[in-house]
């Protein structure tokens, strides 16, 4: 316990050995704390800068349909500056700074923009449909030339496609996958080291798991694509070579470290009183393991497969490497496309402050808030665990 | 089935072990077994990822591939090299290592020796650290993005009146300073450990020599924590080497004919080289050998700084252990 009680006199002016005394500490102390607050800070900055751009989606703000009506140059005067700016889409500064003649011009190059799209495109209903709503962006459409409606994502293409459904669908497959490989193993060494192993070999195999963590993820994805795409294909027999089976097990090796060294902490934070209670009533290791450390420490290990949950859904460059198609399936041996996979392929074609930018900001938004949500969920619990365990201790 | 020590047997003294002597159950041996089996399944992953990479890396390793620089085409094993890519990652991690030490020491010092214990303040600044540990590397990418590029850059860029943008896109400090807010919880998670291993009475000492608490923290405590600081500083260094995705929309160039000399340039990277090596080859096979090479290089850069971080680790802890 560090040592902070009892040491702040309230002396009269100085007089005792206090803060007072000496301003220059005084100072020092205040700017150490402003510091400390710079964790807070970021945290807000990310929810601030992230959300802002994602605001005129989030909020239904973004049109992107490709035929809007088109308001005559010469009805220039009647709109109010508000309406006229977001017509023309500019920022508040932009528009300040122009000139009557440069918005007129504008105005007129809209016009013939709209006046260029083939007559085709005219006729299709899809051309005038706004995909950044809601309602586009979550529910199936049927678009001109399918049969029935579907969940597409495609920004590509005259008319984009913007169904996040695919993506979430896919990051669920592949996070799925890399739980279902990582929380068994991850738990049951966890275990055996914290539980049932002798201290030689805890002092062993602990750093060496954790060095696990200290792989880049890009060189796991490279392995995967590799070598454990081909290896489990011949081993399995299924049809596309990369797919999220592949992409969740090379996930699993990211999330096994996070996960198990959680776990561990949990496992041995369980007093001593316990374990030494079971085992002097005649239980076997495993028993005391199985029957009184576990139940101890379960909160641990579900914060542990929380914590793994977040670390892996905001997994980039494992599936970025291993699958990237989007397709709509359930099926864990087709190919998926997660919410990080396109941010980070498409980021680098979108333009900035156009609506695809701002729709890979939604999903940046959205990955943010459930990896937050995730997190302080893991963080309250071992919080909890570690308190009653040192309240009973 | 053991018998049961005979009266006058030394007991062992490890913990637990005398224990063993039961019955012989066979559910216990074997959901043992099965545990020890998953520890050994991981450690075997581990074993086989890094041999498959010695292996095949270790022979294509050669002086000349570490010390060139390579032309547009990389692909090609003759000619290609990696050296912009290791001073690309050299550089933006050290540029990152000034801005998050500081940062990320100052505030483990307001936590271990300054906050109160139970207050509210405490407890989220707390939870900020963790949480900033979890957020996902590629929200890191468009927060660096949206603020350090978008927000900070071009209004820097319209504060100088630059003619184009310089400050307005990608850059190594941009990269540098996004992988410094990801990595601060890294170091502050050690440094924290390592001010929370020193002996209370090193500090009561001196302050009942007469000294503040301010000299106190600078003069006798934080000389104490330097390991740990110092593994702090490797750990978020090993991490950030490896890291990708928070450089993608940042800093990172597919190609640059020339080295980075200003903090607004761009950079290759050697993470982001093993990523389109082996994303973007025109003929896998052909490019397979430097691929491997180039992983075994960003290997060595990260794991022997996190090896060397969890020797240090290993060594204070034992030597604190004995201290406390």
């Amino acid at each position: 316990m560090p040592p902070n009680q009892g040491n702040r006199t309230h002396g009269w002016m100085g007089i005792h050995r206090g803060h007072r005394a000496r301003p220059l500490e005084w100072i020092a102390e205040r700017g150490i704390f402003l510091v400390a607050l710079s964790t807070i800070l970021m945290i807000f900055l990310i929810f601030v800068f992230v959300g802002r751009e994602a605001m005129p989606i989030l909020f239904g703000q973004e049109n992107s349909a490709l035929i809007k009506p088109v308001i005559p140059p010469e009805e220039m005067d009647r709109l109010k500056p508000e309406e006229l700016q977001a017509y023309l889409g500019l920022s508040d500064k932009a528009f300040r700074q122009m000139e009557r003649e440069t918005l007129r011009e504008l105005m007129i190059v809209k016009q013939e923009a709209q006046e260029e799209i083939p007559e085709q495109l005219r006729n299709d209903p899809d051309a005038h449909l706004n995909t950044t709503e809601w309602s586009a962006m979550l529910l199936p459409r049927q678009w001109s030339g399918y049969d029935e409606p579907v969940y597409i994502w495609q920004p590509i293409g005259s008319i984009h496609k913007y169904n996040i459904v695919p993506l979430i669908i896919g990051s669920l497959k592949v996070t799925l996958v890399g739980l279902l490989v990582a929380v068994p193993l991850a738990v049951g060494a966890a275990i055996y080291v914290s539980q049932l192993a002798r201290p030689r070999v805890r002092e062993v195999v602990k750093p060496v798991i954790e060095m696990l963590s200290g792989i880049p993820s890009v060189v796991i994805g490279f392995f995967a694509l590799l070598v454990m795409a081909s290896v489990l294909q011949s081993v399995f027999g299924y049809q596309t070579r990369l797919n999220a089976f592949v992409a969740g097990i090379a996930l699993s090796f990211a999330v096994i470290p996070l996960v198990f060294s959680i776990a561990e902490d949990a496992l041995t934070s369980v007093p001593r009183s316990y374990t030494q209670a079971a085992l002097a009533l005649g239980a076997s290791r495993w028993q005391t393991a199985w029957q009184i450390v576990l139940p101890t420490a379960l909160p641990g290990v579900f914060a542990a497969v929380v914590l793994g949950f977040g670390r892996a859904i905001g997994e980039t460059m494992i599936v970025l490497m291993v699958c990237s198609a989007s397709v709509v399936s359930w099926s864990i041996f087709d190919s998926a496309r997660t919410i990080t996979t396109t941010i980070a392929a498409e980021m680098a074609e979108a333009v900035a402050g156009g609506h695809h930018y701002r729709i890979l900001f939604m999903l940046g938004a959205i990955l943010f808030a459930v990896t937050f949500i995730s997190n302080l969920i893991g963080d309250v619990v071992i919080h909890r665990l570690k308190h009653r365990l040192e309240g009973k201790r | 089935m053991n018998p049961i020590p005979p009266t006058g047997m030394i007991i062992p003294t490890e913990p637990g072990r005398h224990f063993r002597a039961g019955k012989f159950d066979f559910w216990s041996f074997f959901f043992s077994g099965l545990t020890g089996l998953a520890t050994l399944l991981i450690l075997a992953i581990l074993a086989v990822l890094l041999g498959n990479i010695i292996i095949n890396g270790w022979p294509n390793l050669s002086w000349h591939f570490v010390s060139t620089i390579p032309r547009k085409d990389f692909f090609d094993p003759a000619t290609t090299g990696v050296l912009p890519m290791i001073i690309g990652t050299t550089i933006r991690v050290f540029v990152m290592t000034i801005f998050v030490l500081p940062i990320g020491v100052i505030t483990a010092i307001y936590l271990t020796e300054y906050a109160p214990t139970d207050s509210m303040l405490t407890r989220i600044i707390r939870a900020a650290v963790n949480n900033l540990a979890g957020v996902p590397s590629i929200v890191f990418g468009l927060f660096g993005l949206g603020f350090f590029i978008n927000f900070i850059g071009r209004n820097l860029d319209e504060f100088l009146q630059n003619p184009g943008p310089v400050w307005g896109q990608p850059a190594v400090l941009w990269a540098s300073l996004t992988l410094a807010v990801m990595t601060l919880p890294v170091v502050i998670v050690a440094t924290e450990e390592s001010l929370k291993a020193i002996p209370l009475g090193l500090r009561e000492a001196s302050l009942a020599l007469g000294a503040t608490k301010l000299e106190t923290i600078c003069k006798v405590v934080l000389p104490q924590a330097l390991p740990g600081i110092m593994t702090g500083g490797i750990l978020a260094v090993s991490r950030a080497a490896g890291e990708v995705a928070p450089i993608l929309f940042t800093g990172v160039a597919y190609y640059m004919a020339s080295l980075p000399s200003k903090l607004s340039d761009q950079f290759m990277d050697l993470g982001y080289h093993v990523f389109v090596l082996s994303t973007q080859s025109p003929d896998i096979e052909r490019t397979r050998p430097i691929l491997y090479a180039t992983v075994l290089v960003l290997l060595l850069l990260t794991f022997a700084l996190n090896f060397v971080a969890i020797l240090i680790r290993a060594r204070v802890r034992k030597k604190l252990r004995a201290l406390g």
